[in-house]
């Protein structure tokens, strides 16, 4: 069974009752989940310039909800510019970017907060605070945004922390005493401490050891089948690519060059999608896929 | 914005074998008066039905919440039967209540007990002798550094002594002048009733010559550079030493000591004194303006004084200084940088320290010349 969180986290006010809404998920949840229309995140026509320099052209890209989607690109596509540009980091030069049914551009302070609880960010070096332990740091958007006492706040972080697959024993470590896969881990546990509709990860497995890359490849599905999450990751990670993600956007020259699951992509001719098909690593990630489905 | 208006979570007790669970257990929903988690005992053992129809949304804080009232309830010999809840979050409450079981196993860490004035006080002490012990063998690695540059003067980095030169000496040219030409004209200002009490106006020119060149102009200087430069120093290598730039300088085989600090020392070694005698220049002229509006001694006349009362000896002793100043503002800016370990709470702390441990090592040395000068009846 896969609950989706998006039903009963109430930040959409309580006019909507959970039985009335979207919420009988049932198994085929992902294909399922991923037809469904509704769009979480709506980007049409932006461009974004950086001087002379283009990043994006008229930039078209629609994310479902609940489905686990993936941006991938060569250096310097505007993959990372387009995330800042979808958590209110950035702003497009040109067009309009929708997130959760809120218009990016311009939004009242008010609106601005209440969409930033109800999105967790995981960044690639974890952007932890370096003066507060894990569990403070797990704590702190919700010491920031609700009114539970200290004890039960302490209580949740600690399951955010088990959520996230860390040992109770790093609850009190600095992150500076943290290795790098667990610097992640602490990360996405914050991320997680509002019960966000919709998760960003940057680079969610770079730099870590095939057995946590694996981890994290795991939790996110599962973290998506509990609480039917939104996942937008800009990843390398042609096993997490393969393995987890629903969908599949190729961005270069600025503009998308292919979207769609990584079989339809293996399809495409367009030489930007090709590198990631093509080559040893390609082929190895593709053999695997096609090895666990038999 | 209607997202923030959340109906609050709430408790209601309509029959007495059953409760309407209501509202948002959400995070947002949820507030300080909302689970009455703690309302006494209901006596003895009972069969409670708890409905949850009207539950409009629950998340994660909120099954954490429910999953404690309940665990209360049947801690207290009730049983409790959970109806109407979505399937959802019967779902999330599942996860909640495995959690919980898993996490009680789970002791959590003790807190230590408040340290004793005493455990402070040792604590502290031993502290202050580490960092004395690390202070001294980081003066004689660099002493050490210094000395093999100077033997081998092919392996000294100009490049960065003169970038160096430039930013803590050359572009500290404005503030050191402005701020000595200030004390120029506060010491004559302040000699001036006196001095004129006795009809002694023609003297404004030893106090201020003597005091400046002697004592302000290289103290000045120092604290300036110290704030400017010294805590630059500290700030640039802690970072560089957060970011592991350190460690990979020493294994690419490039001391750090010969890349970051020599440079550093050399640099204000040489900045230092010219920056002292251009601090003399501004503070005398600040006098003298001074002493022409307020004693009526013309520039002729005063500089007919100074050269009189000032002898070239009292101005070697104020340049002389400038050196040890430079050396002390420099290491101790490095040495607190290395010190920094984790984040960018620890470059605050060191760079705090930089600043005040040179500026107080400053005024010490300055002390000790005092009275070694006058010993030697200079």
């Amino acid at each position: 069974m896969a609950p989706t969180l998006s039903s009963f986290a109430a930040p959409r006010g309580g006019a909507q009752c959970p039985s009335g809404g979207r919420a009988g998920t049932d198994m085929q949840n992902a294909e399922n989940a991923a037809q469904t229309n509704e769009a979480v995140i709506k980007i049409s026509k932006v461009s974004t310039r950086f001087g002379a320099q283009v990043v994006h052209s008229e930039l078209d890209l629609e994310i479902r909800r609940a489905e686990i989607f993936a941006l991938i690109g060569g250096s310097g596509s505007g993959k990372s510019t387009l995330l800042r540009e979808m958590i209110l980091l950035q702003r497009p030069d040109s067009g309009s970017i929708r997130v959760l049914g809120v218009d990016l551009h311009e939004p009242t302070d008010e609106a601005a907060l209440a969409l930033r609880q109800r999105w967790g960010v995981m960044f690639q070096h974890g952007g932890l605070f370096g003066s507060l332990t894990v569990k403070e740091n797990v704590g702190l958007p919700l010491r920031e945004h609700s009114r539970l006492d200290d004890a039960l706040i302490d209580e949740l972080a600690d399951w955010k922390i088990a959520m996230a697959g860390l040992k109770p024993e790093a609850a009190g470590q600095y992150p500076s005493e943290l290795s790098g896969g667990m610097m992640k881990r602490a990360s996405l546990a914050r991320a997680l401490a509002l019960d966000p509709e919709l998760l960003f990860l940057d680079e969610p497995t770079a730099g870590l050891d095939p057995e946590s890359a694996a981890g994290v490849d795991q939790l996110v599905r599962e973290l998506r089948d509990l609480f039917g999450l939104t996942v937008v990751m800009i990843t390398h990670d042609l096993d997490l690519l393969w393995q987890v993600a629903d969908r599949v956007a190729v961005l270069a020259d600025g503009k998308v060059q292919g979207i769609g699951t990584m079989a339809e992509l293996a399809q495409m001719k367009h030489p930007a999608i090709r590198q990631f098909f093509d080559g040893p690593r390609g082929r190895a990630a593709q053999d695997q896929k096609i090895e666990n489905e038999k | 914005m209607d997202s923030l208006s959340v109906a609050s979570a709430a408790i209601a007790d309509p029959a007495s074998q059953g409760l309407t669970l209501s509202g948002s257990w959400t995070a947002r929903g949820i507030g300080p008066d909302t689970p009455r988690v703690d309302t006494p005992p209901r006596g003895s053992a009972s069969a409670l039905v708890i409905d949850g129809t009207r539950i409009e949304a629950l998340d994660t804080a909120g099954a954490w919440v429910l999953q404690k009232f309940l665990q209360r309830l049947r801690d207290e010999g009730n049983t409790v039967e959970m109806r109407g809840l979505h399937a959802d979050f019967a779902k999330l409450l599942e996860v909640a209540e495995q959690q919980a079981t898993g996490s009680a196993k789970v002791s959590s860490p003790i807190a230590g007990a408040p340290s004793s004035m005493l455990e402070v006080l040792g604590r502290n002490a031993a502290t202050t002798l580490e960092e004395m012990t690390a202070m001294l063998s980081f003066v004689g690695a660099s002493a050490a550094a210094l000395a093999g540059s100077i033997t081998h003067p092919q392996r000294i980095r100009w490049r960065p002594i003169l970038h160096n030169i430039r930013s803590a000496g050359f572009d500290a040219l404005p503030i050191v002048g402005l701020l000595s030409f200030l004390l120029g004209i506060v010491v004559a200002y302040q000699g001036a009733a006196q001095l004129r009490q006795y009809g002694a106006n023609i003297f404004v020119a030893d106090l201020v010559g003597l005091s400046m060149l002697r004592e302000f102009a290289p103290l000045i200087t120092a604290i300036i550079i110290a704030g400017r430069s010294g805590s630059a120093y500290a700030a640039q290598i802690g970072t560089m030493a957060v970011t592991e730039e350190i460690d990979a300088m020493r294994t690419l085989g490039i001391e750090p000591l010969d890349l970051l600090v020599l440079p550093k020392i050399i640099a204000l070694l040489i900045a230092m004194p010219l920056l002292t005698v251009f601090a003399d220049v501004l503070g005398v002229f600040g006098g003298m303006i001074m002493a022409q509006a307020q004693l009526g001694v013309g520039f002729d006349d005063f500089l007919d004084r100074f050269v009189k009362a000032v002898s070239v000896t009292s101005y070697l002793i104020g340049i002389c200084k400038a050196p040890v100043f430079a050396a002390i503002i420099a290491v101790v800016g490095c040495f607190q940088g290395f010190r920094t370990k984790g984040g960018a709470d620890s470059v605050g702390r060191q760079t705090t320290r930089s600043v005040v441990q040179s500026i107080f090592l400053v005024i010490v040395a300055d002390a000790l010349f005092s009275v070694a000068f006058s010993a030697l009846d200079l």
